[in-house]
């Protein structure tokens, strides 16, 4: 059925922060190879090689420039992936009832034998999250590694999303957003964790940190810098040749 | 939006389809059997040609059965189901008419009622996107049904109604164009919005990747867009305007009848390309782009 559920049991998903990506792409690497490897149609590429490659990932990572008004320029590696929404668009357009959101945990997740690669979805979606596999002809998405985080086959540190796993500078998190107890909601409280395009009425689960403001001192370094001139005979000598 | 051949022809032959149905159903005069068939086979086979021509924008067409489950929250779904209930119903209508010289109105008005119903949900496949302002708006099925009212009217030779639906027509394409051009700043969605960065101006200093996307074929479409005056003006004329002239200065009959339509139809073929190339869909902003 596309028709959402009135409410879920678990709302899982991802916190990230902005002020620590480094832009690095590692969890762009990392989703692509488990996705490819696991649940679901592979992520083709298409002229991998050639001039203009191209290819279907779950997760990109955009460079942001952000200049606010009399404060320097800050450059934010934003990364996107899918937002697992409460009121997700891309499940109620669906026509086969390929897409849809779990009750027990919120995840959005697509059943790649029912779809029919009518590209409906990712037109639905406002956050471009969703690519249809030029090899396989089905959407694909992120399913928050659906295939790790209750998977008893691999060490319970392993049970999280590849890109969390994977992140370098820990500007991932993974959690119930739904929880007030979860370590990940008082990091959104905390750290007033923001919706992407609210004004789309989508409700996303996934939340992000702002940046921190940058300081307005541009000079961090000088006044450490700036040393006392040691005093006696070294302190004459030095001021003689200084005059030199 | 990219505009995808197939779905251009699905939506403009469709519509002409079904449109066609409408007045066949509603005002099918004492046509000769033969003329009536004639007139039935053609509305059927536009509908039918149209529909087709939708599955080769799927990736799995095979599975197209599929695609009819949904109708309770999916109006591509609710589309798919009613088109193939008109098709059957008028197909009905038009047998027992041509074959057995039964003319059964309340199935004709069935027919219509079911025509309309499928162009309305075509259309509001385009309508109920959100991210793509241009086209979130209660015009897009006014445009669609106007369109296929008046597709309909001048093929089926109705030529009074073919009047009115062409103004209605002109009137509403061009409100669809004055509104559709501040749709996109009305929408409230900008880079700051899609970003959250709210403390300044963001400008995209590195897209994710080099080559192109998905995203950006389907969705971030520009070509052409500078042609957008030009074929406006031509797109315009030709469907609405040239018809409407023609109705009002000179008798309608046969060869004139078909000239118009021809007229028509690439006017028709030419504002649904627009209809997509222009619409800029809100996951530009991520990559700097409308």
């Amino acid at each position: 059925m596309t028709t959402l559920p009135q409410k879920t049991e678990k709302s899982l998903g991802l916190v990230i922060d902005l002020d620590t990506c480094v832009g690095c792409h590692a969890c762009v690497i990392s989703c692509k190879e488990w996705n490819t490897g696991n649940y679901g149609a592979p992520l083709s590429d298409q002229d991998a090689y050639g001039d203009v490659p191209m290819g279907t990932f779950l997760n990109r990572i955009h460079t942001f420039e952000v200049v606010p008004e009399n404060r320097p320029a800050q450059t934010v590696h934003f990364p996107k992936s899918c937002l697992h929404c409460e009121d997700a668009p891309c499940v109620t357009v669906c026509p086969t009832g390929a897409s849809y959101k779990r009750v027990e945990d919120g995840i959005v997740l697509v059943n790649e034998s029912d779809c029919i690669g009518c590209g409906l979805c990712a037109w639905a979606c406002p956050y471009g999250a969703r690519e249809m596999d030029a090899a396989e002809g089905v959407m694909k998405k992120c399913t928050l590694c659906v295939d790790r985080i209750y998977n008893e086959n691999i060490p319970q540190e392993d049970r999280v999303p590849s890109c969390v796993r994977t992140c370098p500078a820990g500007a991932r998190h993974f959690g119930d957003l739904s929880d007030p107890t979860s370590s990940i909601f008082h990091l959104v409280e905390e750290r007033g964790g923001i919706d992407l395009m609210p004004e789309q009425g989508t409700k996303p689960v996934n939340k992000y940190l702002p940046p921190r403001p940058k300081d307005t001192e541009l000079d961090v370094l000088g006044p450490l810098l700036r040393q006392e001139s040691p005093g006696g005979f070294l302190g004459w000598l030095d001021q003689q040749l200084e005059k030199l | 939006m990219h505009p995808a051949p197939s779905i251009i022809a699905f939506t403009a032959l469709s519509g002409l389809g079904f449109g066609l149905m409408v007045f066949l159903g509603l005002m099918p005069g004492d046509k000769a059997p033969w003329v009536m068939g004639t007139f039935c086979l053609l509305a059927l086979a536009l509908a039918s040609l149209g529909l087709m021509s939708s599955l080769f924008h799927l990736g799995h067409p095979e599975r197209f059965i599929k695609a009819l489950s949904q109708w309770r929250s999916s109006w591509l779904s609710r589309e798919g189901v009613l088109a193939i209930l008109t098709l059957a119903v008028f197909a009905l209508y038009g047998a027992l008419w041509v074959l057995t010289g039964a003319q059964l109105a309340p199935l004709g008005w069935l027919a219509a009622l079911l025509a309309l119903g499928t162009v309305y949900c075509t259309a509001m496949i385009y309508a109920q996107m959100k991210p793509v302002p241009r086209w979130h708006s209660p015009l897009t099925p006014g445009l669609f049904l106007a369109f296929s009212l008046a597709g309909g009217a001048l093929l089926a030779g109705e030529i009074t109604p073919a009047l009115w639906a062409f103004a209605v027509l002109a009137a509403l394409q061009a409100a669809a164009w004055r509104k559709g051009d501040l749709a996109f700043a009305q929408s409230g969605t900008t880079m700051n919005t899609a970003t959250g960065l709210t403390k300044g101006e963001v400008r995209l200093l590195e897209a994710p990747h080099t080559g192109p996307n998905y995203l950006m074929k389907e969705m971030v479409f520009q070509i052409g867009r500078k042609h957008t005056r030009i074929l406006r003006i031509a797109g315009l004329t030709l469907a609405a305007v040239l018809p409407l002239v023609a109705i009002l200065l000179f008798e309608v009959k046969h060869t004139l009848a078909g000239l118009l339509v021809l007229s028509h139809v690439a006017g028709l073929f030419i504002t649904r390309w627009l209809f997509f190339a222009e619409a800029e869909h809100v996951v530009g902003l991520y990559y700097g782009k409308r």
